[in-house]
């Protein structure tokens, strides 16, 4: 793994951050106080931070801070989280999501506007909070805590002092530094007396000892004089002090840098040599002590070295209450302790292993990449077809069915049939973050329009494959817009009408028979059916004295170019109607609708396959050729009459059904499988909804039957064959190809398929 | 033998980056993501130094450290906090609840293997 990878991993986790920010700004914003809420927030922040820095991303370390140091105001309670406050930080959130992607995609963010947030989080940060010493010590240049000045004289129960003997360190060496031959390098004196804090957290003089030894030459001289004797020794107490005598030219701060570990466990003077030879170097003999590193490195005999001697005695002093007070504690402790232990702490030890467990079983998840599992269901795939086959032969050539072969395929057949559910599984995710991508577009829009909006979701955990949650995000936010920026009307406009001045949004997710449902609902003024119809009639989608149903008239804003905005505003005229969505929609093989009550608002709601490596399709015969028609474009199926089939103008044929008409479409001519239309009497008519709400009677000539098959890429596999969706491998082994239902029904209308293209090669 | 480093930090970026560093540095990594699971492989893993987050969701690393220290074996074991913060406060809390050092992010793999020397034989 190099930095690259990691930075990678960096940004996804970002993103994950990002959401799990906005979802718990959100739910502080819905009222929820739980200090877990705000923790959760705040961590997200830190995190994102924190691995910013290791990057350095300074846009992203700093906006980061700011909000950090907000957030901790609120998390120590300095600052109530109101819904004007959380508006700040969910803008704040979308800043840190725009300055993660431009840290990861380049390009630029909007100053001004991530600037501004700056003012107002530290506004926040400081307004309500008692002068927060928190935000610019942060800030500040690594501040170093001033050491604990030990000469105050040391309310030490040790004597000391009177026995050193006193060590002294050679100048020899002085003149021999090349570069350093004008500036002697200063001598220190240290004075290092540990506390048993220090052993207890884990530091060991001997260690910091050799450290110091790196920063120049350096005499030492342990005092052992407080050691007493074997019985009365207590093995976790600090006996030993040292003298250090130090010639280097790294400065104070490098020596002190040694102990910043330590300081506050120990006693430490550092006194320049200047300052002490006058006493203590002339009056007493020097002798210099070759300092031997090597010593180090074998076991220490210091007081840790003793105390773990000790270890069985200590041992027992570990008390039930000790052990009973921190029950996660007792959960890796107790399982693994010796029995005697155990016994005493086993009741507590099992509950707690319980929550412990419990915890951890919510968040267990493994990170796969992506393509993986597209492999894995990819050769489930073809499990399924390969299962498919095996079952076709068997009967062929075993027409009576030995029970225990047939018995064997069936049991085969399910079981493929559950594998291939649950890799489906593997790739479902809940439709949460398009979702929260949501609530972003509804604050941004409703910022720009002025507008007062509430987003609410339901069902976020609701599952479907990840292929087509990545298709859903654009036609939802266009949705979105269009429910703000169309659908709810101005508040003041609201408040005459008696509403709320807030409008809502509510999207929705459900699974419904196989099919996951996204509803989209405002409570705005519905469609202006008057004007919907009116633009129509200028626009020449419709006839001045059609008569339509008010259904008819709602769906008419799913056709091309439709905009009733009466100027095309900012947002939803971004050259992207209605038409586009729909389009989006149906791409997925999913449908929309919308039903609107004037007054009341909009509901637009739309049906999706749960994967898009699936498809429930109707398996037909056109020509010879064996064609797949998806199920969810099949309206009904009928054998047409002769009666029911109109001639209309040189080659077009109708058909009447329950005294409407239809126009009816020979599959095999449109895709150029034969010459000359079918006779539709001798044929099936599949009646379809296609774009633009119209239907469609496609002729096939036989139903072979229904199934679900296996998504395989045309494009992928071949190069895209207009008229023509994807294809499958049927039981027989054959390749079947999909029907592209719109593109043949546009095709009828008069906009060919690439004749050059011969079908009948592909199939 | 190889030393063998616990490291306990709730981020991806930042366990990868841990787990790069050390592992270059010639250490055996075992890695947990917060503080309850870090005291639930401590005795698995039976390392020779520990490097732990501070913001933690389940157990923080202050909670982490106490429970360190409370394990008979572990007590006296080497804690590092890797920290955001030079906080002064902040590290006083670290220490108090038993921390041995401290390293202060951004993360820079001298200063960490620099620091992890300091504290280990």
């Amino acid at each position: 793994m190099d930095m690259n990878e990691i930075k990678e991993i960096f940004f996804q986790e970002c993103e994950e951050q990002l959401a799990e920010l906005e979802s718990g700004l959100l739910r502080l914003n819905d009222g929820d106080r739980d200090p877990e809420t705000v923790n959760a927030v705040f961590r997200a922040v830190h995190s994102i931070k924190g691995g910013a820095g290791a990057f350095g991303l300074d846009d992203l370390v700093s906006f980061a801070h700011v909000f950090e140091t907000t957030l901790d105001c609120v998390r120590s309670n300095r600052l109530e989280p109101t819904q004007d406050v959380l508006k700040v930080m969910l803008k704040s959130a979308d800043v840190l999501a725009d300055l993660t992607n431009v840290a990861r995609d380049g390009g630029s963010v909007d100053q001004a506007r991530s600037k501004q947030l700056i003012r107002e989080l530290e506004a926040l940060a400081n307004g309500e909070a008692p002068p927060a010493a928190e935000a610019p010590a942060a800030k500040a240049p690594a501040a170093k805590a001033p050491a604990p000045k030990a000469a105050a004289p040391a309310p030490a129960p040790v004597p000391n002092e009177e026995g050193f003997v006193p060590v002294t360190f050679s100048f020899d060496d002085f003149g021999g530094e090349e570069e350093e031959v004008i500036m002697v390098a200063p001598t220190y004196e240290i004075s290092f007396k540990p506390k048993s804090d220090l052993y207890s957290k884990g530091n060991e003089a001997a260690l910091l000892l050799r450290d110091l030894s790196r920063l120049g030459e350096m005499s030492i001289h342990c005092n052992m004089d407080a050691l007493p004797s074997l019985e009365q020794m207590d093995p976790e107490a600090a006996y030993f002090s040292w003298k250090i005598s130090i010639t280097s030219d790294k400065g104070e701060d490098a020596i002190r840098a040694v102990f910043e570990f330590a300081e506050w466990d120990c006693e430490l003077e550092i006194t320049t040599a200047e300052d002490t030879s006058a006493e203590a170097g002339e009056e007493l003999p020097m002798q210099p002590v070759p300092f031997d590193l090597s010593i180090l490195d074998e076991e220490p005999a210091g007081p840790i070295g003793i105390a773990e001697e000790e270890e069985q005695i200590a041992a027992a002093a570990v008390s039930a209450a000790e052990v009973a007070s921190n029950v996660v504690q007792i959960a890796s402790a107790a399982s693994r302790a010796p029995a005697e232990t155990k016994a005493a702490a086993a009741p507590a030890a099992a509950a707690a292993q319980n929550t412990a467990q419990a915890a951890s079983a919510a968040g267990q998840t493994i990170r796969v990449d992506l393509d993986r599992v597209d492999r894995l269901i990819n050769l489930v795939g073809e499990l399924v077809i390969n299962q498919a086959m095996l079952s076709q032969s068997v009967i062929e050539n075993d027409a009576n069915g030995t029970s225990s072969i047939n018995m064997g395929l069936e049991e085969l057949q399910q079981l493929t049939r559950e594998i291939q559910d649950s890799v489906m599984a593997i790739r479902a995710q809940p439709v949460k973050p398009v979702f929260q991508r949501m609530a972003r577009t509804v604050r941004e829009i409703a910022d720009i329009t002025g507008k007062s909006v509430r987003l609410i979701t339901e069902g976020e955990n609701t599952e479907v494959d990840k292929t087509v949650i990545d298709k859903l995000a654009e036609p939802l936010t266009h949705m979105i817009r269009n429910a703000v920026d169309h659908g709810l009307e101005m508040p003041e406009k609201r408040i005459a009408q008696g509403k709320n001045p807030e409008g809502t949004v509510r999207l929705t997710a459900k699974h419904r028979s196989g099919r996951i449902v996204i509803e989209l609902a405002d409570d705005g003024a519905g469609i202006n059916r008057e004007k919907v119809r009116q633009k129509a009639i200028d626009n020449d989608l419709i006839a001045a004295d059609a008569n339509l149903s008010d259904e008819e008239i709602d769906n008419l804003i799913f056709h091309a170019g439709f905009s009733t905005a009466d100027k095309v505003s900012d947002l939803s005229g971004r050259g992207v109607g209605m038409d586009v969505v729909k389009r989006s929609i149906q791409a997925l093989g999913g449908r929309i609708n919308i039903s609107s009550k004037p007054g009341q608002g909009s509901v637009f709601t739309m049906s999706l396959p749960l994967t898009l490596a699936v498809l429930d399709g109707m398996v037909v015969t056109v020509a010879g050729q064996t064609l797949v028609v998806p199920l969810t474009a099949i309206v009904e199926t009928l054998q047409p009459e002769a009666s029911a089939i109109h001639s209309f103008g040189a080659s077009q044929r109708l058909i009447s059904i329950r005294n409407s008409f239809c126009p009816l479409v020979d599959v095999g001519r449109i895709l150029n499988f034969r010459a000359t239309q079918a006779n539709p009497v001798e044929g099936v008519a599949l009646l379809v909804e296609s774009e633009g709400g119209g239907q469609r009677a496609l002729m096939v000539d036989a139903i072979q039957g229904q199934r679900q098959v296996v998504i395989k890429s045309l494009e992928a596999n071949y190069t895209h064959v207009p008229g023509i969706a994807a294809a499958t491998i049927l039981g027989d082994g054959r390749v079947a190809l999909i029907l592209d239902v719109d593109a043949v029904v546009s095709a009828s209308r008069g906009q060919p398929l690439k004749p050059e293209i011969s079908l009948a090669a592909a199939g | 033998m190889k030393k063998k480093v616990l490291t306990v930090d709730d981020s991806r970026t930042i366990r990868n980056m841990l787990l790069v560093t050390l592992n270059n540095a010639g250490f055996e990594t075992i890695q947990a993501e917060d503080g309850v699971e870090g005291l639930e492989v401590l005795e698995e893993a039976n390392p020779d130094v520990i490097v732990t987050d501070i913001n933690m969701p389940r157990l923080d690393g202050f909670g982490f450290i106490e429970g360190v220290r409370r394990n008979e074996k572990y007590r006296a074991i080497p804690i590092l906090v890797l920290t955001t913060e030079s906080d002064a406060e902040k590290k006083n809390r670290a220490r108090q609840a038993g921390a041995t050092g401290w390293i202060v992010k951004p993360f820079d793999p001298t200063k960490l293997i620099d620091a992890i020397e300091r504290v280990t034989a």
